[in-house]
């Protein structure tokens, strides 16, 4: 077995308070890093740590922070991106609810790197526990000195504020996300300029998720090679995995990437609750699906990009022989289209009319003229929305066209769904 | 109508954690659901007020997020998860259920005004599907008999509730 580095803390009951954090060795590296590197330095190191975001791109964190401007007028910011709501992900509420330091220590070793003297936590409005549990992580931060004027007696100091989010997944996209803060509606604005040279309210701003905080302290207390030495060369780095749907045992898992599909179900999940497995979605419902015959891929990042999907929010969904993929699928872009946040028509229109086809089918009442109109419409909302969310939709969609036509036309042929 | 002076206080307090009124919106929102249960046209208007911003900077933020009510609510806001892993979890029976109990479909409030039935969209309880939320407690494993459950007590709850 392999040591758990960022669920190392949760069996313990009281894992969510400083005290244990410290215990644990929290807000060590903290110190280390006031002593031992500038924030060049610090830059350096987690490039060289190869660690990759965890919120769904997977971008180089060291690049993305050497992007912000040393010296910009306005003082960059710092943003935490969990508003995480891509279904089949739960892994940033349980670092929230149970870890809250780790993420927080992270946030104050970025905002270091950064320059930042302001950060914001974006927490999806739900997430009541999440938002309770990290506000009294921040207030014990702050009475310990680790937060606030002069951390630690250095010259350095941050300030920390939660925005709630109110029940928009497309907040989860960055610069929905800053919009949101800055008191709009959240849709996505265009890039370039890339928020790291002009993002919240003008000014310079780096935003990553929950997970990708929760491993700094570790770089910084056992090194960019210690890091690089976990997983494969191009994901390295511990990292969690969401297992859900029809598997014996669901739950939160850490694992280095890299393991197969196949490994993961069947070693960490006990296997599908029928016994076989029909298709798995390896990343969150934007992630698009395969069927049992492509599990031997890899979970990480390159691998399933290279088999044509994502590692996306390791949101793994697992569908066994009793699922209807016509079904899951209507209800993935029921979904999307519920989110759709209506700023371009591809997608606010394309996934309304994909719904509408894909809800005809399952029921039964779809034609074989739906699924060509299908075959259709999903490339131009794919190559057409402005933003990743309508692009994930309809990628979604052709996978499961791809993989289970049959399924799709034996609704057609029988009338009916034939799994209800 | 002016908001009470104890919210606009709070108002003006979590204004501070931003350089400007605009992004104090969405928490002031809240803050003013908090106590009005609902935020209904006159509370809209008097949060711009409050904030000194236009009242369409607050409409917009409103109608936008799902989780600000412009229209009343039950006391006890049933929101079910339908979403992949709880429909694997066959979450689409425990709302027939819930409907039949409350005798109101998905989207309505029960006509004493005690329970609306929502479905929503993930909620981060992929593991221990299927789940719901009832306000802002979690509920989560459920089957026909813990709803049950869970709706005998609120219903227990809510009445005991009228008597005091
Ligand atoms: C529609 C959409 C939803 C997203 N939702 C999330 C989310 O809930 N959490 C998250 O961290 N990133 C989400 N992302 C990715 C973010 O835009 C961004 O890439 C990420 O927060 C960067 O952090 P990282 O580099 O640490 O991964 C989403 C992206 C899109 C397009
Ligand atoms: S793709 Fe969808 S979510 Fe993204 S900007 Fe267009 S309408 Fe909005």
């Amino acid at each position: 077995m392999f040591e758990k580095i960022i669920l190392k803390n949760m069996d313990h009951p009281q894992s969510h308070t400083l005290e244990a954090y410290v215990e644990s060795g929290g807000y060590k590296a903290l110190a280390t890093m006031l002593q031992k590197y500038s924030p060049d330095e610090l830059i350096e190191q987690v490039k060289q740590a190869n660690l990759r975001g965890r919120g769904g791109a997977g971008f180089p964190t060291g690049l993305k922070w050497s992007f912000v401007p040393k010296n910009a007028e306005n003082p960059p910011y710092l943003c935490c991106n969990a508003d995480e709501g891509e279904p089949g992900t739960f892994k940033d509420r349980a670092i929230m609810e149970k870890d809250p330091h780790m993420m927080v220590e992270g946030m104050i070793i970025a905002a270091y790197a950064i320059g930042a003297r302001t950060a914001y936590i974006y927490i999806r409005g739900e997430y009541e526990l999440c938002i309770e549990r990290v506000e009294k992580a921040l207030e014990e931060a702050q009475a310990k000195h680790f937060l606030g004027k002069n951390i630690l007696g250095s010259d350095f100091s941050l300030d920390v504020y939660i925005h709630r989010g109110a029940g928009a997944y497309i907040c989860g996209e960055e610069t929905a996300l800053l919009e949101s803060i800055e008191g709009r509606r959240a849709q996505p604005k265009l890039k370039p300029p890339f928020p790291a040279i002009k993002g919240l309210y003008d000014s310079p701003t780096v935003i990553n998720n929950v997970e990708t905080f929760a491993c700094l302290p570790h770089i910084i207390e056992r090194g960019a090679n210690w890091f690089r030495d976990i997983g494969p060369e191009g994901s390295p780095g511990p990292k969690l995995f969401c297992l859900s749907g029809q598997v014996n045992k669901p739950g939160l898992y850490e694992a280095p990437m890299g393991i197969t599909m196949r490994e993961f179900i069947e070693d960490f999940g006990g296997g599908a609750c029928s016994g076989k497995i029909k298709a798995v979605i390896p990343g969150g419902v934007s992630a698009p699906m395969f069927p049992e015959s492509e599990l031997d891929t890899k979970l990480d990042f390159e691998s399933l990009a290279a088999a044509g999907s994502m590692l996306g929010s390791a949101g793994v969904i697992v569908l066994d022989d009793s699922a209807c993929v016509v079904e899951v699928i209507t209800r993935i872009t029921e979904f999307f289209n519920h989110e759709s946040c209506g700023k371009c028509t591809p997608c606010r229109e394309g996934l309304d009319w994909c719904a509408k086809i894909l809800r005809r089918l399952e029921e039964g009442e779809g034609t074989h003229e739906d699924l060509e109109h299908l075959d259709t419409l999903c490339p131009t909302i794919f190559g057409n929305s402005f933003c990743a969310l309508g692009v994930g939709a309809s990628w979604a969609v052709q996978s499961a066209l791809k993989h289970f036509r049959p399924e799709f036309v034996q609704h057609i042929e029988q009338g009916k769904c034939p799994f209800h | 109508m002016e908001l009470s002076g104890e919210l606009v206080g709070e108002i003006r307090q979590v204004a501070d954690n931003y350089p400007n009124a605009r992004s104090a919106i969405m928490p002031a929102l809240y803050l003013a659901q908090a106590q009005y249960q609902y935020l209904e046209t006159d509370v809209l208007r008097a949060v711009a007020v409050t904030l000194d911003v236009p009242e369409i900077w607050v409409f917009e933020l409103a109608t936008f997020y799902t989780m600000y009510h412009t229209e009343p609510v039950g006391k006890y806001h049933i929101q079910l998860c339908t979403n992949v892993s709880c429909l694997l979890g066959k979450a689409e029976h425990l709302k027939q259920y819930m409907e039949e109990r409350l005798q109101i479909e998905t989207g309505e409030t029960t006509e004493d005004g005690k329970f609306t039935l929502s479905k929503v969209e993930c909620i981060g309880s992929c593991d221990k599907a299927p789940a719901m939320m009832v306000n802002q407690d979690y509920y989560e494993n459920l089957d026909q008999v813990f709803v049950e459950q869970i709706l005998d007590r609120l219903m227990v709850q809510s009445s005991s509730d009228q008597e005091t």
